[in-house]
């Protein structure tokens, strides 16, 4: 049976882990390697990288980063942040990335996304997007949540994998950081329109939190950073209380 | 040493950096005489069928590696890898594989019953029911999940399906037949269980 994944999510900047509230507030937490390390052994199923640095030194510490970190973790790697071209997806998949998440790279040239499904497979390629409530209607945000694009979210959905996208991660702005439960509300708008994975990303605050989220069929995978970064939730425990809760889990070393 | 056939198909960082982790000499290769040397060879592959097998045609690299096989060489053929050693794929078209196991390639979502609910293509971690305990499994139990990515799978291998996994329907995940063996899900994507089958084919 295939599992519900858990995905702990480190936002690098200069080579080291940083998480916001809303967005905002960086602050620095610790070394991604060491992290991606302790998340791994703790039973993670997949690692996400986003790259929040501005300067060509800060990227070149983070591909650093990422080859040190896929030298010696055997679980998917996706990366996103700066994502432009079909080169920036050369780049990070040299230093190992399994996938890459485009985001604004997409929204300014959505054709990205046709290009490198086609020559890296759908598999590939991870549709990341920003949304929150305007009017009543989901809009798609851009440049890291800060610009409302005015774009539709169901149909830039439904667009990015018409062009090829493999998986979606959603964040909802709105729950991001308010550790008050994933927008649920949003993931099955959403789930309603795609038939590609969905990976739900924005508001987890506890254990039941997830249990909630994975009552909805259309998820597939829970995305979080402060939580575990701050072990609030050991990714280990929360595995065992899922799979307690009936939610098909992958837990190493428990069958 | 193993040799990976680089034949211009996916990412090799990951294989070649599994194999190094796990203290084992590897090389990835399109010369002639480093296969032939090597003491065990993996196909790897990402992509699509048709255009990889005749990749494998017109660099001469796929009748090498079948020669290398029927010499008794351990071969191991990761997920398109897998597949492209069976003897023919529907995916566009009808397509001619290395034929090396019997079985075919065919889309997973003719298969499933839509009111399922049932995403393709099939990513994430599944589990493992066993069906014939070979050497390349030894280190693994039955229930240890492993991750898959794929929209196509194998059927009809018969008595050389060695594990599965169920996505509304039994999904092949390895075959083997004597020496040659091969994994639809990714090993070197699949924490220290796929680790366990790599040194595994090491030790064949």
């Amino acid at each position: 049976m295939i599992s519900k994944r858990i995905i702990p999510c480190l936002d690098v900047r200069d080579g080291r882990v940083v998480k916001g509230r809303n967005f905002l507030g960086i602050q620095d937490v610790a070394d991604p390697v060491e992290l991606a390390r302790l998340y791994n052994e703790a039973g993670a199923d997949e690692l996400v990288f986003y790259d929040i640095t501005a300067t060509v030194e800060g990227r070149g510490l983070f591909t650093d980063v990422l080859r040190d970190v896929a030298r010696q973790i055997f679980i998917p790697l996706t990366v996103g942040g700066g994502i432009n071209s079909l080169e920036d997806f050369d780049r990070v998949l040299k230093c190992g990335a399994d996938k890459v998440s485009v985001n604004s790279g997409a929204i300014r040239t959505p054709g990205l996304i046709d290009q490198a499904a086609r020559r890296y497979g759908n598999q590939c390629v991870v549709l990341s997007m920003d949304v929150k409530r305007v009017n009543g209607r989901f809009h798609v945000f851009s440049r890291g949540g800060r610009e409302d694009t005015g774009m539709d979210a169901l149909d830039w959905a439904a667009e990015g994998q018409d062009r090829g996208a493999g998986e979606l991660v959603v964040n909802s702005i709105d729950t991001d950081g308010v550790k008050d439960g994933f927008d649920l509300e949003m993931l099955d708008a959403v789930a309603a329109r795609v038939s590609i994975p969905i990976i739900a990303s924005g508001g987890a605050g506890n254990m039941a939190h997830f249990a909630e989220l994975f009552k909805h069929p259309g998820v597939d995978a829970g995305l979080a950073a402060s939580i575990f970064h701050y072990g609030e939730v050991a990714i280990g425990d929360l595995k065992d209380y899922l799979a307690e809760a009936g939610v098909p889990m992958r837990r190493p070393g428990r069958r | 040493m193993i040799a990976i056939v680089d034949y211009g198909v996916g990412n090799l960082f990951s294989l070649a950096g599994s194999l190094s982790f796990l203290g084992l000499p590897n090389q990835i290769t399109a010369d002639p005489e480093t296969l032939r040397q090597a003491e065990r060879i993996i196909l790897p592959g990402v992509g699509a069928f048709g255009d990889a097998a005749e990749k494998l045609r017109a660099s001469g690299l796929g009748e090498l590696v079948c020669r290398e096989a029927e010499r008794g060489k351990p071969l191991l053929g990761i997920c398109l890898g897998m597949q492209l050693l069976l003897e023919k794929s529907y995916e566009y078209g009808e397509h001619r594989g290395l034929g090396l196991i019997p079985g075919e390639i065919c889309p997973l979502e003719a298969d499933l019953d839509p009111a399922a609910g049932l995403k393709v293509p099939h990513i994430g971690w599944n589990s493992l029911r066993i069906r014939k305990k070979e050497p390349l499994f030894k280190y693994v139990e039955e229930g240890d999940h492993v991750y898959y990515v794929h929209s196509y799978y194998a059927k009809n291998c018969g008595r050389d399906t060695l594990v599965a996994s169920m996505y509304g329907v039994e999904v092949t995940g390895a075959v083997g037949r004597d020496n040659v063996y091969g994994t639809q899900f990714h090993p070197e994507k699949s924490g220290t269980v796929g680790l366990s089958i790599l040194r595994a084919f090491s030790e064949l």
